[in-house]
C-alpha cells in the first residue's frame, strides 16, 4: 500500500474519526449498539455501502450536473443499500430482523453523503474507494467499542456469551438497564470524544467565544 | 457509439446531459437493485418460513438440539381454523395464509367493538393457522397464534396448550417492541418457564390466568392461574395478560379448542 492510500485509510481511525471528530451518523450509533452482534453487522453494511458508493460516485463525479449532484448521489447510495439490505436479509436472516429499519436508515447517514459530496466528488475512484473503507471502519471502530460496554454491562454477555453471571440466573451480576437505552450511547460516546480529545490535544476546538475579563464600569 | 459520446461531450449542466444523466442513472439503478431482489426472493422467503417453523417449535418447546427444523416441524399439522365456528376450514393453504394481512383486509376479516378488543388489535382475521401435534392419534400439544398491544407495540407470539386444552404449554413472542430489560423481559426464558403447567380456565370454563404484581408466594390464593408479572413493566404485563384472555376467550379460540377437544 503506498503512503497515500494508508493515510487515507488510517486517518478516519482515531485522527479525522467520523463519529467522535467529525460527529456524523451518531443516530445510528444510538440505536444498534445493544449487542456487538448487531453492531458488527451494522459496521459490514456501512463499511460495504460507504466504500462502494464512494468508488461509483467518484466514477460518474465528471459527468454529474451540478442541479442535480445531490439526487445522483442519494440514488446511487439508495440502490446500494437496498441491495445490501437484500443480501442481509437472505444471509444473515436473524441479525437483519434485529437491524430492521436501521440497514434501510444508512441512506441518510451522514457518513455516506458526507463522504460523497466532500471527498468522492474531487478524487478518483480507487482513492475514493479507500476513503469510504477508512470513514466506515472509523464507524465501526466506535460501534464495537460503544457496543462492547453496552453489551456488557447492560446483559452481561458479550457476541451473546455470558461473561458476567446475572442475579435474575442466580450469578451475582445485576445489569445495568440503562446500558440498553438509547441515553447509554451517548454517555459513551462522550466519554470516548473526552478520552481522545486528551490523548490527542490537537483534536480540542478552540472556543467559540471567550468570556471577557471584568469590564470596567466606563467602558460600557 | 457517437450518440453517447456526444452526450457526454455535452457541458454538465446543459439541459439535454442533465436529463439523460438522470434517466440513465436511474436505469441502471434500477435494473441492479431488481436483480439482486429478485435473485435473492427464494432465498429470503425460504429464510422467513424457517424462523415461522423455529418460532412455533422453540414457543412448544419442541426444538430439540441437533435435529433440523425442517424434520422436528414434520410432526406438527398445520391447520386453518375459522374462528367464528371453530370449525377446521379445508379449502385454505395454510402454508399460504397469511393470518396478518387477512387482518387488514376488510373481506377477510371483522372489526371489533371496543369492548370486544381487549388486546387492542382492532380487526381479527376471520381465519387463523393452528398447529396440532398428535401423539398416537391423541391431540398432544395445541399451538395457537396471538397478538395484542402492550405498551410500545403489537406483540405476537403463540401459546401452545397440553392435550387437554387448558393447561399451558408455552408462551412466547417472536415479534415485538417493547422497552429491552423491562417490558423486553417477555424474551426472559425464566419468565416464559414460568408459564409452563398454568391453567387458563377456571373449573366453570372462564379465563382465569392473570399476572400478578409482586410475584406469585406459596401463600398465593389458586396459583394455577397466577403467573409473575414482570418487573418494572406493567403496562407490558397487562398487554400479555389482555392478548390471552382474548384470544382465549369467546372471541379467539374458546369455540375452536372446544370443537377440537370434543373430537378427542
Amino acid at each position: 500500500m503506498n503512503a497515500n492510500i494508508k493515510s487515507v485509510v488510517y486517518d478516519p481511525l482515531i485522527d479525522n474519526n467520523p463519529i467522535t471528530w467529525q460527529i456524523l451518523g451518531i443516530c445510528s450509533a444510538l440505536a444498534v449498539t445493544t449487542s456487538m452482534n448487531t453492531a458488527l453487522l451494522m459496521s459490514v453494511a456501512l463499511t460495504t455501502v460507504v466504500a462502494l458508493s464512494n468508488a461509483s460516485i467518484s466514477m460518474v463525479r465528471n459527468h454529474v450536473p451540478g442541479s442535480i449532484r445531490i439526487i445522483v448521489q442519494m440514488i446511487i447510495i439508495a440502490s446500494l443499500v437496498i441491495i445490501v439490505d437484500q443480501f442481509l436479509k437472505a444471509y444473515a436472516y436473524e441479525t437483519a430482523k434485529k437491524l430492521s429499519v436501521f440497514v434501510g436508515l444508512i441512506i441518510t447517514n451522514c457518513i455516506v453523503m458526507g463522504r460523497a459530496e466532500a471527498y468522492a466528488m474531487s478524487h478518483d475512484p480507487k482513492m475514493s474507494f479507500f476513503d469510504g473503507l477508512g470513514n466506515g471502519l472509523g464507524y465501526s471502530l466506535v460501534l464495537m467499542t460503544v457496543a462492547f460496554f453496552r453489551e456488557l454491562l447492560g446483559a452481561g454477555s458479550l457476541f451473546g456469551i455470558q461473561i458476567l453471571p446475572l442475579t435474575s440466573d442466580g450469578g451475582w451480576y445485576q445489569s445495568n438497564g440503562m446500558m440498553l437505552l438509547p441515553p447509554s450511547a451517548f454517555f459513551i460516546i462522550g466519554f470516548m470524544i473526552w478520552a481522545i480529545r486528551t490523548w490527542k490535544p490537537k483534536q480540542v476546538e478552540e472556543p467559540d467565544f471567550k468570556i471577557h475579563e471584568e469590564q470596567t464600569p466606563d467602558l460600557i | 457509439m457517437n450518440l453517447i459520446k456526444k452526450y457526454l461531450g455535452l457541458p454538465n449542466d446543459s439541459r439535454a446531459k442533465t436529463l439523460v444523466v438522470a434517466i440513465t442513472l436511474c436505469l441502471v439503478c434500477s435494473v441492479l437493485v431488481s436483480t439482486a431482489a429478485v435473485v435473492l426472493k427464494p432465498r429470503q422467503d425460504a429464510n422467513k418460513a424457517l424462523d415461522r417453523k423455529r418460532n412455533i417449535l422453540t414457543i412448544a418447546g419442541m426444538m430439540q438440539p441437533g435435529a433440523s427444523i425442517e424434520e422436528s416441524f414434520s410432526k406438527i399439522e398445520s391447520r386453518v381454523v375459522d374462528m367464528e365456528t371453530g370449525q377446521f376450514v379445508d379449502d385454505v393453504d395454510p402454508e399460504k395464509y397469511d393470518q396478518r394481512k387477512a387482518a387488514k383486509d376488510p373481506a377477510m376479516s371483522v372489526a371489533l367493538s371496543k369492548d370486544q378488543d381487549i388486546a387492542s388489535i382492532r380487526r381479527q382475521a376471520r381465519y387463523a393457522t393452528v398447529y396440532l401435534v398428535r401423539k398416537n392419534g391423541k391431540l398432544a400439544t395445541i399451538i395457537l397464534p396471538v397478538h395484542g398491544y402492550g405498551l410500545w407495540s403489537t406483540m405476537y407470539g403463540f401459546v401452545a396448550l397440553e392435550g387437554d386444552g387448558k393447561t399451558v404449554k408455552g408462551l412466547g413472542f417472536y415479534e415485538h417492541a417493547e422497552t429491552p430489560g423491562l417490558g423486553g423481559e417477555v424474551d426472559n426464558p425464566a419468565w416464559k418457564a414460568k408459564w409452563i403447567g398454568k391453567e387458563i380456565y377456571d373449573p366453570q370454563g372462564k379465563v382465569a390466568i392473570e399476572l400478578l404484581k409482586g410475584g406469585v408466594g406459596p401463600t398465593t390464593p389458586d396459583p394455577q392461574y397466577k403467573v409473575d408479572a414482570l418487573a418494572g413493566a406493567t403496562l407490558t404485563s397487562r398487554g400479555v395478560e389482555n392478548l390471552v384472555h382474548y384470544w382465549l376467550g369467546s372471541n379467539g379460540f374458546q369455540p375452536f379448542l372446544k370443537n377440537v377437544l370434543s373430537e378427542g
